[in-house]
């Protein structure tokens, strides 16, 4: 009774809509039979996109996107909303979703060779989306307008103020203005829910309308070099003996993997939570530690490892040289061998860049960099002595400064080298001469301390053993 | 009475639809292209607006004299020249004033000239530190260690009426 009465709707609207005659070739389509688990990646890409979308309106009924009263917002949603702070918890690891799978979708591209012809303006609009995600990530970032956020911005403007010429401008775009302000979030607000979505919409649809006008990638075999010549023809007749149709016997394992994500996101919203509100984004609150979300720790560390003399070349340029590269690729070889084991330089180029990234994200994980403001005194059974110059000099160099840089037994900083066995490195003079003069990370200490302070203070390091 | 169509007359018709499809396309894309520059044009004004446009400089006061002692560098709180109605504590940043001498005050930025960061004085190293990536200054603001490119800003800083006040400006981002 209830079948037939949705199954007669079904076939009014059809016949007023043509939805089945539009839709049905295309699901129907025939595509690679040896295409499985490997081109699941940029339809769990889309499902985590659609993720972003629907919690996205969610947030944004309840988000005041002023910068007077977001982070109260953001505080109820997280905190009183029913949902709220399931919600909040879905947007972030939807985006570190995006993120992962954008980026393994194109290795994945890249590796098996699929930007060669004719799929070349495939590669060429997906790049586009690899940087829209970014900047999705980073906008988004900033909606969480804490002291983080706030923070997050300035050190935003100060490197599009390395631009030359239009350096300054650039920076007051970001700012939308002189200073962080009133106008500041909204520019950014509209960015992350209008702008970009809106580029990223228009041009998954373009990605997808090419996905269907070219066909999903063969997988790449050796010895079978694309010929653009060929290549189409040859394309269609292996899809004409070999092709098996696109839903189901492909779909089900992007729907089961593209669920399987969205289930990840749902449970890790739900066990672990959204990330913590840092303190209200009062930019007069000194105390601040800005960290980029996990996405971009490994580029905080780019920013903290490079020597200075480089920096404004590797702001400026090194993104502009990552993007050109990526974008010139098919313009680069676009025939020829698509097996990786066929293209070593491609497989070592995919494994140098997993590398340096993951080698700076450890190290901005870590950011032995950054000073520690507040370390702990060292303990008695750590400096050997309650009185006397040793015990003295331990409390100065606590007190100084020296320990937010340096490390002894475990407690301080890790700027600069570790000390805990530095007496039997330097001797007196030359611990004396480093404390006065300083270094090239190092202040110099002559004019902060008396001469019976540096005597203490080396005493101290000098029973370092 | 009928007009005959010759060959020639036929050659001529369709030369003169051409003629009017053409015209007809021209005037549609500049019709489109000018009635999306309607929109586009003071949307992108609208945009670049706060490019164009320089806030006032306004004394703010930040406490009376008598409040800092001599040798001493304390952050003080004041409020930007114009701020949006609804820009909440975000229309505030901070300074760190150090008082010289009787007379005498100096006014640092907090933002380290490296990547803008808030830096952070230690009063007993007599050093201003930044959290980000260790940039470290002398208390006059030079650059002691670290990657800072220049030494802290220094906002203008008088007293008037026993009263210390400090010049609003724009955030110092200057590049490298």
């Amino acid at each position: 009774m209830f079948v037939p009465l949705l199954q007669k709707i079904w076939r009014v609207v059809d016949d007023r809509t043509g939805i089945a005659e539009a839709v049905g070739p295309i699901l129907q389509h025939p595509v690679p039979a040896d295409a499985r688990w490997a081109y699941v990646f940029g339809s769990a890409t889309l499902a985590a996109f659609i993720v972003q979308v629907v919690t996205g309106i969610a947030l944004a009924t309840t988000y005041v996107s002023s910068a007077g009263d977001a982070y109260d917002s953001l505080n109820f949603i997280t905190n009183n909303a029913p949902f709220g702070s399931l919600m909040r918890g879905m947007h972030f690891y939807g985006a570190s979703a995006m993120v992962v799978l954008v980026g393994i979708h194109a290795a994945q591209t890249f590796l098996h060779g699929s930007y060669k012809f004719p799929r070349e303006a495939n590669w060429l609009s997906g790049v586009l989306l690899l940087f829209l995600t970014l900047g999705m990530g980073f906008t988004g970032q900033l909606l969480r307008w804490d002291q983080n956020a706030v923070w997050s911005v300035v050190v935003g403007a100060e490197q599009a103020a390395r631009a030359p010429l239009i350096g300054e401008k650039a920076a007051q775009f970001v700012l939308a203005g002189e200073t962080i302000g009133g106008a500041t979030l909204s520019r950014f607000f509209a960015f992350h829910v209008f702008f970009i979505p809106g580029l990223i919409f228009g041009i998954v649809g373009f990605h997808l309308f090419l996905v269907i006008r070219n066909g999903i990638s063969e997988m790449p075999r050796a010895g079978r070099p694309v010929h653009p010549a060929t290549y189409r023809q040859w394309y269609h007749e292996l899809l004409a003996k070999e092709g098996v149709p696109f839903w189901p016997d492909a779909a089900w394992r992007d729907v089961i993997f593209g669920a399987s994500v969205v289930v990840i996101i749902f449970v890790l919203a739900l066990v672990i939570g959204p990330p913590a509100l840092d303190k209200p984004p009062d930019p007069s609150i000194i105390e601040a530690y800005p960290r980029p979300d996990w996405y971009l720790l490994w580029y905080f560390a780019v920013l903290a490892l490079i020597p200075p003399a480089w920096e404004n070349w590797i702001i400026l340029l090194a993104p502009l040289l990552g993007a050109l590269l990526l974008f010139a690729i098919p313009f680069l070889s676009n025939h020829g061998e698509r097996a990786p084991e066929r293209r070593p330089w491609a497989v070592g180029a995919v494994l140098f860049v997993i590398v340096m990234i993951g080698a700076l994200w450890v190290a901005g994980e870590q950011a032995h960099w950054s000073p520690d403001f507040h370390p702990d005194p060292l303990p008695a059974a750590v400096v050997g002595a309650t009185s006397g110059p040793v015990a003295t000099g331990a409390e100065l160099f606590h007190k100084k400064g020296c320990q937010n840089c340096h490390r002894v037994a475990s407690y301080g900083g890790r700027r600069g080298p570790d000390l805990t066995a530095v007496g039997r490195r330097l001797d007196v003079a030359q611990l004396t001469t480093r404390i006065l003069n300083g270094g090239t990370n190092m202040p110099a200490f002559a004019g902060v301390l008396q001469p019976a302070e540096v005597e203490d203070l080396v005493a101290f390091l000098q029973s370092r053993q | 009475m009928t007009q005959q169509m010759t060959p020639k007359n036929n050659e001529q018709d369709k030369a003169d639809r051409l003629d009017r499809r053409r015209f007809l396309a021209r005037i549609s894309l500049w019709a489109g292209g000018a009635s999306a520059a309607l929109v586009a044009v003071p949307m992108v004004g609208f945009l670049l607006a706060p490019l164009l446009r320089t806030k006032p400089r306004l004394w703010r006061d930040v406490g009376a004299q008598s409040d800092f002692a001599v040798g001493v560098t304390t952050d003080v709180v004041l409020e930007d020249a114009s701020p949006l109605p609804w820009a909440g504590v975000t229309a505030k940043t901070a300074a760190w004033l150090r008082r010289e001498s009787q007379e005498e005050f100096t006014a640092f930025a907090i933002n380290c000239s490296h990547l803008g960061c808030p830096v952070t004085w230690l009063p007993d190293a007599s050093l201003f530190m930044c959290p980000c990536h260790g940039g470290v200054y002398n208390r006059d603001g030079s650059v002691a260690a670290g990657p800072p490119p220049r030494p802290l800003k220094q906002y203008p800083v008088r007293v008037r009426n026993g009263r210390v006040e400090i010049e609003t400006t724009a955030l110092p981002v200057e590049g490298a």
